[in-house]
């Protein structure tokens, strides 16, 4: 187990070392923490709340309950609820970019140098990042759906306490593929420049793009294509059946898991392989 | 037991298909020793140092560390070395006490373990009263005393400095060579350390290296060094203007003397003993000497006599050369 250092040849130590400071440095510093707590609360606030769709519905018109109508167009009468779940998701595509910022402070400030010269596996350096992402953004996506209950969040038909386990593995295996993909863009770069275009760039078109806010079948067939490819579409409407529909169509649920799950597999495993290729120089 | 614990053959980092960063580069470390590269900004130091730690691949060229090859065994390199960084790469959010347990964490060292080498490093360098302080809290010289313990918490056989001082005031800087030295005699590890300060090179190392455009000139120890140019230097003048040139030579020790522009430039081996015995033969020969002075050779000699400039002016032309470069690329961008 050991050599004449003390030191383990086990190829994976280091990985939890490294989440955790990651994780450390976020809710060990107060600003950051309490500013992601409210980050969440303002998305719901603004897009859930205020500009709840429910009310363009005028509910005079004799024959037409506009609770059916939304029903229809978004599997839920309540749009906060549908729209809590799109949030979710918009959460783990925001914090998960982030990680591709974090490699390159680390190599800018010497910190990549410094844990390159250690016998941790480059795969380690690279999950430690995946990982710290994926329970960041688990954590404030849970705080969503706190937040969401008092104002007004309805639970669908379907639910049950397992559902909340199967929405949480939704949100793994998205942050997983999501972060592995913003640290093989970013991998190469010294520049901070680099992963903050990277950013601005995917942001909104991932999002908008998705059925984040709006139902893919209500959109023009163009973005219907792009929002049928986006892993984000998968992750919401399956989080949407566990949590809000009143059905679960178990063969859709399972494709979404398979979707995204290969989405994470896929991108883990290219993140792997440019991390021995390109961590060193 | 192998004496060679660094071996470099031929090593060769070339940037871009262009910049030879380190060009054929030989040399030995031994067993226990410390070994300085000296170079100004820019020489190919922190390269060659990128590679030997395996973060960076050779173009050309092999090294070892204690018998293991650096580009097919960087793993049992990696647990054998340890590494303090140019750059202070300790987590500013996370405590000192953190930061180093974070470290021997990277080698897999058992908890237990890795708790008293802690202990027992932040007392060595003097940081067991701060240790739960945030790094954010500590000082430069703080910082770097950190970053010396955590180089050394996997109990390293072999340590890299790679400008250990630099950007400390001088004050902090001395302090900084005295925790080197006592971890060395705490730990009896070969060091290799790169350094652009040469009262830090002749101080610390037992041989230097003196590394610019990326060869290696010459190498050997401090004193050596210095005794390559030939000895102490008197440089003096008398009151008449007079060829005593010959008379000089007589004087024991005396091994040159240079007349130039009334003054006398008189290289001894031994300048202390010298320097009496001519003013007492001028005064015999009744010439009144106005001005003496003795210069024991410095690093900064010995570089000049090897480079053919001082450290200064390289380290300015290598800024020069950076800046020419900056404003052709600023030109190209508005045109």
């Amino acid at each position: 187990m050991s050599n004449s250092n003390g030191n383990s040849k086990n190829r994976m130590h280091g990985l939890w070392a490294l989440t955790n400071r990651e994780l450390k440095k976020w809710y060990k510093a107060p600003a950051v923490f309490i500013l992601t707590l409210i980050q969440p609360v303002i998305w719901l606030g603004l897009l859930g709340n205020a500009l709840n769709l429910s009310s363009l519905i005028p509910n005079n018109i004799p024959g037409i309950n506009p609770n059916d109508v939304l029903k229809m167009t978004f599997g839920t009468s309540s749009y906060i609820s549908f729209m809590a779940v799109g949030m979710m998701a918009f959460t783990a595509l925001f914090t998960t970019m982030f990680s591709g910022m974090s490699v390159v402070w680390d190599r800018r400030l010497g910190f990549l140098n410094k844990v390159l010269s250690t016998p941790v596996s480059r795969a380690v350096i690279i999950l430690s990042k995946v990982f710290s992402a994926a329970l960041r953004s688990m954590f404030q996506a849970g705080i969503i759906l706190l937040i969401a209950i008092p104002l007004g969040f309805q639970v669908g038909l379907a639910f049950t306490p397992l559902s909340i386990l199967g929405v949480f593995a939704f949100l793994f295996l998205i942050c997983v593929g999501l972060s592995s993909l913003f640290i093989a863009i970013n991998i190469r770069s010294t520049r901070i420049e680099t992963p903050m275009a990277v950013m601005n760039l995917l942001n909104l078109p991932l999002t908008f793009a998705s059925s984040a806010f709006f139902p893919i079948d209500k959109m023009p067939d163009w973005l219907r294509a792009v929002a049928y490819a986006n892993p984000l579409s998968y992750t919401i409407n399956g989080m949407r059946q566990l949590l809000i529909n009143d059905t679960i169509n178990y063969s859709d649920l399972a494709f979404q898991y398979a979707y995204v799950g290969i989405f994470a597999a896929v991108l883990t495993t290219i993140g792997i392989i440019l991390s021995w290729r390109y961590l060193n120089k | 037991m192998s004496e060679d614990v660094i071996k470099v053959e031929g090593l060769t980092k070339i940037f871009n298909h262009e910049l030879k960063a380190v060009d054929h580069v030989n040399f030995i470390v031994k067993q226990g020793e410390i070994f300085g590269f000296l170079g100004p900004n820019g020489a190919g130091k922190t390269t060659t140092i990128n590679m030997l730690i395996t973060i960076m691949k050779p173009t050309e060229g092999k090294a070892s560390i204690l018998g293991c090859d650096i580009a097919n065994q960087s793993n049992e390199v990696r647990s054998s070395i340890g590494l303090v960084p140019q750059e202070y790469t300790s987590d500013d959010d996370l405590t000192g006490y953190e930061n180093i347990l974070l470290c021997a964490d990277l080698y897999g060292i058992p908890r237990e373990t890795s708790k008293k080498r802690a202990s027992e490093l932040l007392q060595l360098v003097e940081l067991t009263e701060f240790k739960d302080k945030k790094v954010q809290t500590y000082s430069g010289g703080m910082r770097r005393r950190l970053e010396l313990a955590s180089g050394l918490i996997n109990r390293p056989k072999v340590l890299f400095l790679d400008e250990p001082t630099l950007g400390l005031d001088v004050q902090t800087r001395a302090a900084t060579w005295n925790y080197i030295k006592t971890l060395k005699k705490e730990y009896g590890m070969t060091l290799f350390m790169t350094t652009h300060y040469l009262e830090e090179a002749d101080s610390l190392c037992d041989r230097i290296a003196i590394i610019d455009h990326g060869k290696i000139i010459v190498v050997g120890t401090p004193t050596e060094l210095k005794d390559s140019l030939g000895g102490d230097i008197i440089t003096l003048s008398i009151e008449k203007d007079v060829d005593i040139t010959d008379l000089i030579k007589g004087i024991v020790h005396v091994k040159e003397v240079k007349k130039d522009n009334g003054s006398y430039m008189i290289k001894s081996e031994s300048g202390e003993v010298t320097a009496p015995l001519i003013i007492e033969a001028l005064r015999k020969a009744n010439h009144v000497v106005t001005r003496l002075s003795l210069t024991k050779p410095t690093l900064n000699e010995v570089y000049l006599q090897f480079t053919g400039k001082s450290m200064r002016d390289a380290a300015d032309e290598s800024r020069d050369s950076a800046m020419t470069k900056r404003m052709i690329a600023m030109g190209r961008r508005t045109h």
